[in-house]
């Protein structure tokens, strides 16, 4: 199992490694690429319903088609892409932050991840046949109202790919109270760590509202309920609560990460320890909490009424609050520090802008009279374009830049880097800013045309050149990334003169065990301090022994196949009762895999001592 | 650098448009040129709202640019380790509580806005109508004068209205934005609204709630005219008799088509209660066909033959037998000689 022997594998040996693996790392490779694959789909979503939106009343794609796009745009930029990725994030980085050797659940995590891929290939497959259309929300009454089995595969594909979240959430929590190495106290983990497990704790709340709600209206629609059929007594306003109960922490899920991520690169290219630590993570919880207590402003023109409405404004205002803190503490950090300009942090910079637009105009949507204008309009999708691209995705290729060496041993072109962020930069304000004049001039959004001699035109034209300046960026980014891999420059360990552990361990990817010896953490910025103030390097909180192993499984792949089979089965059973053979059989398989993995005994394996000697440090 | 020369330029071109396109937007549709009571509450925490955040905005990117004018790292000193600050009580405080207060700033208004939005009070003192939102079309129920029309509301100018919305399929939500700000239109409960316009005109009007294929075509317009031409206006409505039988022999014919075809078992002309289509009463007067189309016969004529061309998703398409060309030009001809009062758009001054 060393190094070297590993370099050199057949293509099968390779795929088999992964299909396997439990190995965070390589989870971590698994999330990314399946995330990332999911992106490009989403993208060329995006850019088939921005030329359908070139000009006015044009016939491009259909009506139908075309609500069937911004569903599955909407669904798998946030589902399938947006989390994948940022949890590809966190199992790359997060264990080792914490100085971890991986996570608490390493089958448990396997099976997140391989739950979510089906889930989300179940929800695609849909295209085949007629994807849902009812919008990525997927409201109640015209989810019930839609024909065909799009909607089927939406509840089905979600409740997959959501378990698989859930789960992750769990796992991360355990693994950050649980794994925290010798020293690394709460109040000295990173921001990006503190992210992830606030994150996670949002995870294990939000969640479940949202496997209710699927639940609900899977019932209704494939099992004959009501509870969301206003003709035999149901209610449809329920659904929207219940969805915004999940929804509403759902986008701070999407940005609370980067918002450590953020903190972590602001600190590291200024060379600077981050300002104000305990009040970002102070931050961040309330950010969290208050989170949990805004969903209705989603709902302002549903008619709750003055009551409803006034204490979630104020409530939507008040997470203003704690977010300017940590806009301003980030600006602080750099302040008086020495800010070097790469391509991680041209990402971060350009986030700081971008992103306090889209703060800027959530407050002004929180204001509820106002809102019932913007509300349902291009100015909404103008705004949530703001937060999630120009928070989430800055983010994400802020972090891609950032852990690329630490993930793959390469460090990204730089050149290239610069050139995605530019075109992704301007393309993205060419296509949004414009939106949010768009919708107070009256064009509400998911409009499949808009109208002619509406004062409309020039607006959605740029819109859409923006959309073209962006794709250009993608595509300069994946050039990248094949560039990278075939002739990048090798990473030494610790190529950004890190701050914290993921930085401390011998090699650029590390070892596949992490830390031959786990570190002692003496206070915030662990690595820094060691290299201000001792040798450089960590000193071992432990003496050398032999490493406890998991072993690798194919049962997570296996369990998530049975569901993904079952998926089928329920969608189709409701035309023809053959499919139960699909149902009945896939749970069967599924539960199947649970109980042998119960029942076998699987204690790991060691790395001995011996072999650890033996490679260098 | 050549990057942040394209940012500059980038915003610059950026607030050139936003403001051209301010001042553009069409007039009677655009929520930037307030003409009704709801529309204008709202442009009112608009524009606190937006001076408010521009502020912030403003000083987050002050600080930015200072930043990266003073603190970028040096030739020659990639050395230079920075003072580790671990923070800064006073500040912090600082940029805890400025922002507290601008939150209050904004809060207070928009609860008593809310408020004031929400007062149905006076419902029972002024006109009331009946809204139902309906897979994509609207319906106008004048209940107090027991007459009905549908994808044109027509109002008095000045005076409040008070919309009792309710849907007869999925949610929609309904948007007028120079008059009024949305509400949703949900099929499980009434949703009082109410609307003042202040100016004569034609206003569009649209359904903000995606409700299926034909969303985006689900428009509609309120018509507000001076009080004396509304009453002409109910008085008209109110006489219709949907037995007559049109003088000209063309819309004779027309007539007896539209009732051979089916047409009547969704159409009412009048006071039927057949509502599974739009109410066509007074069609001459209509401002477009299906809400958003050019009011023409050779429009209405299409539309008969094939609804589908106009508005996919429909729920007219494919219910009644197929016409000839012919027989569609008939009734559109029966249709367009449907005039029942001299109150038309045109009364309210576009
Ligand atoms: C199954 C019920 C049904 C039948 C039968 C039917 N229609 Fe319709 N019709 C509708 C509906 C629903 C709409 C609204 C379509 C929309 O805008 O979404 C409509 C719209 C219209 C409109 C446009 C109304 C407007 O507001 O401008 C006209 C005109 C019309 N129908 C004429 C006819 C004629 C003529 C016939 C008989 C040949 C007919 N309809 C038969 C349901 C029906
Ligand atoms: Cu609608």
């Amino acid at each position: 199992m060393s190094i070297a022997a590993t370099q050199k594998r057949s293509f099968g040996a390779f795929l088999w490694d992964y299909l396997t693996t439990v190995d965070h790392k390589k989870i971590a490779h698994l999330y990314l690429f399946g995330g990332g694959f999911f992106f490009l789909l989403g993208g060329l979503e995006a850019v088939v319903i921005r030329i359908q939106l070139i000009k006015p009343e044009n016939d491009f794609i259909s009506a139908g088609f075309y609500n069937e796009m911004i569903t599955m745009h909407g669904t798998t930029m946030i589902f399938l892409a947006a989390m994948p990725i940022i949890i590809g994030l966190m199992n790359a980085a997060m264990p080792l932050q914490i100085g971890a050797r991986d996570v608490a659940f390493p089958f448990l995590n396997a099976l997140s991840f391989w739950l979510f891929l089906f889930g989300g290939l179940l929800l695609n497959i849909s295209w085949f046949t007629g994807a849902p259309d009812a919008g990525w929300t997927s409201y109640a009454s015209l989810a019930l109202d839609s024909p065909g089995h799009g909607i089927d595969f939406y509840i089905a594909g979600l409740q997959i790919a959501g378990a698989g979240t859930l789960m992750g959430g769990i796992n991360f929590l355990a693994t950050i109270v649980n794994m925290r190495a010798p020293g690394m106290t709460y109040m000295r983990m990173p921001l990006f760590t503190w992210a992830t497990f606030i994150t996670s704790v949002l995870i294990l709340f939000a969640f479940p509202a949202l496997t209710i709600n699927l639940f609900l209206l899977m019932f209704d629609r494939m099992f004959g309920t009501a509870f969301f059929d206003v003709a035999l007594g149901g209610n449809t306003i329920i659904y929207q609560h219940l969805f915004w109960i999940f929804g509403h922490p759902e986008v701070y899920i999407l940005i609370l990460p980067l918002f450590g991520l953020f903190s972590d690169v602001f600190s590291t290219f200024s060379k600077k320890r981050l300002f104000g630590y305990t009040a970002m993570v102070f931050a961040t919880m309330l950010i969290a909490f208050l989170g949990f207590m805004v969903w209705a402003h989603h709902m302002f023109t549903v008619g709750l009424g003055p009551v409803a409405n006034s204490i979630f404004a104020v409530g939507t205002m008040a997470i203003a609050v704690p977010t300017g803190i940590k806009i301003f503490n980030w600006l602080a950090t750099m302040w008086g520090g020495s800010v070097r300009i790469n391509t991680a942090m041209l990402w971060s910079l350009g986030f700081i802008p971008s992103f306090t637009i889209g703060g800027m105009t959530g407050v002004m949507l929180g204001s509820a009279v106002a809102d019932y204008q913007y509300h349902d309009t291009y100015f909404v999708v103008a705004h949530f374009h703001y937060v999630i691209v120009g928070g989430t995705v800055f983010g994400i290729f802020a972090g891609l830049h950032y852990w690329w060496p630490l993930m793959f041993g390469r460090i990204l072109h730089e050149g290239m880097g610069k050139l995605t962020f530019w075109t992704f930069f301007i393309g993205f304000h060419l296509t949004f800013f414009i939106q949010h004049f768009l919708g107070l001039m009256g064009m509400p959004r998911r409009y499949w045309v808009f109208l002619e001699d509406q004062g409309l035109d020039l607006g959605n034209f740029i819109s859409t050149i923006g959309a073209f300046f962006m794709s250009f960026g993608v595509i300069v980014f994946l050039i990248n990334i094949i560039y990278t891999a075939v002739k990048g420059e090798k990473a030494s360990a610790d190529p950004w003169d890190g701050r914290t552990l993921e930085w401390a361990t011998a090699s650029s990817p590390p070892p596949y065990y992490n830390f031959k010896q786990l570190p002692l953490t003496r206070g915030l910025d662990p690595l820094w301090i060691e290299k201000r103030e001792g040798n450089g390097k960590m000193t071992p909180a432990e003496p050398l022994g032999d490493i406890h192993m998991p072993n690798g499984s194919f049962t997570p792949f296996l369990m998530s196949l049975g569901f993904f089979i079952a998926g089928f089965g329920f969608i189709y059973q409701t035309d023809n009762s053959l499919w139960h053979i699909a149902l009945f059989g896939g749970m069967a398989f599924a539960l199947g895999c649970m109980i042998y993995r119960s029942i076998k005994d699987d204690h790991g394996y060691y790395i001995p001592k011996a072999e650890l000697e033996r490679e260098a440090d | 650098m050549k990057g942040w020369m394209g940012k500059i330029k980038a915003l610059l071109v950026f607030s050139a448009l936003a403001l051209f396109l301010t001042a553009c937007g069409k007039d009677n549709l655009t929520a930037l040129v307030p003409k009704g009571y709801g529309a204008q509450s709202s442009m009112d925490l608009i524009i606190l709202t937006t001076v408010v955040m521009s502020f912030v905005f403003l000083v987050v990117i002050i600080a930015l640019v200072i930043v990266l004018m003073r603190y970028r790292e040096k030739k020659g000193q990639e050395d230079y380790i920075p003072k580790q600050v671990e923070g800064n009580q006073a500040l912090e405080t600082v940029w805890t509580v400025i922002p507290i207060i601008l939150v209050i700033i904004m809060a207070v208004p928009t609860i008593l806005a809310s408020f004031d939005l929400a007062d149905n009070s006076g419902a029972s003192k002024h006109l009331n109508v009946k809204v139902t939102g309906n897979q994509y079309w609207w319906h106008f129920d004048y209940e107090n004068d027991e007459f009905q029309t549908s994808q044109d509301l027509y109002i008095p100018v000045g005076e409040r209205v008070y919309l009792n919305m309710i849907s007869s399929d999925v949610v929609h939500s309904f948007w007028v934005p120079s008059i009024s700000g949305k509400l949703d239109v949900n099929p499980e409960n009434t949703n009082t609204l109410y609307i003042e316009a202040y100016e004569e005109g034609v206003y569009w009007g649209k359904c903000a709630e995606l409700c299926g294929p034909g969303h985006s075509l689900m428009d509609f317009k309120v018509i507000a005219v001076s009080k004396e031409e509304y009453e002409q206006w109910v008085a008209d409505m109110k006489a219709v008799d949907p037995e007559e039988v049109p003088q000209d022999a063309v819309a004779a014919e027309g007539k007896e088509l539209f009732e051979a075809n089916g047409c009547m078992g969704c159409h009412a002309i009048g006071a039927s209660p057949a509502q599974v289509g739009p109410n066509l009463t007074n069609y001459a007067n209509r401002t477009t066909v299906a809400g958003v189309k050019e009011h023409s016969k050779d429009v209405l004529v299409q539309w008969i033959l094939n609804p589908e061309q106009y508005k996919p998703g429909n729920l007219m398409t494919g219910k009644y037998p197929e016409l000839s060309e012919d027989e569609a030009d008939k009734i559109a001809e029966y249709l367009l000689q449907l005039d029942a009062t001299d109150i038309t758009p045109e009364s309210a001054g576009k």
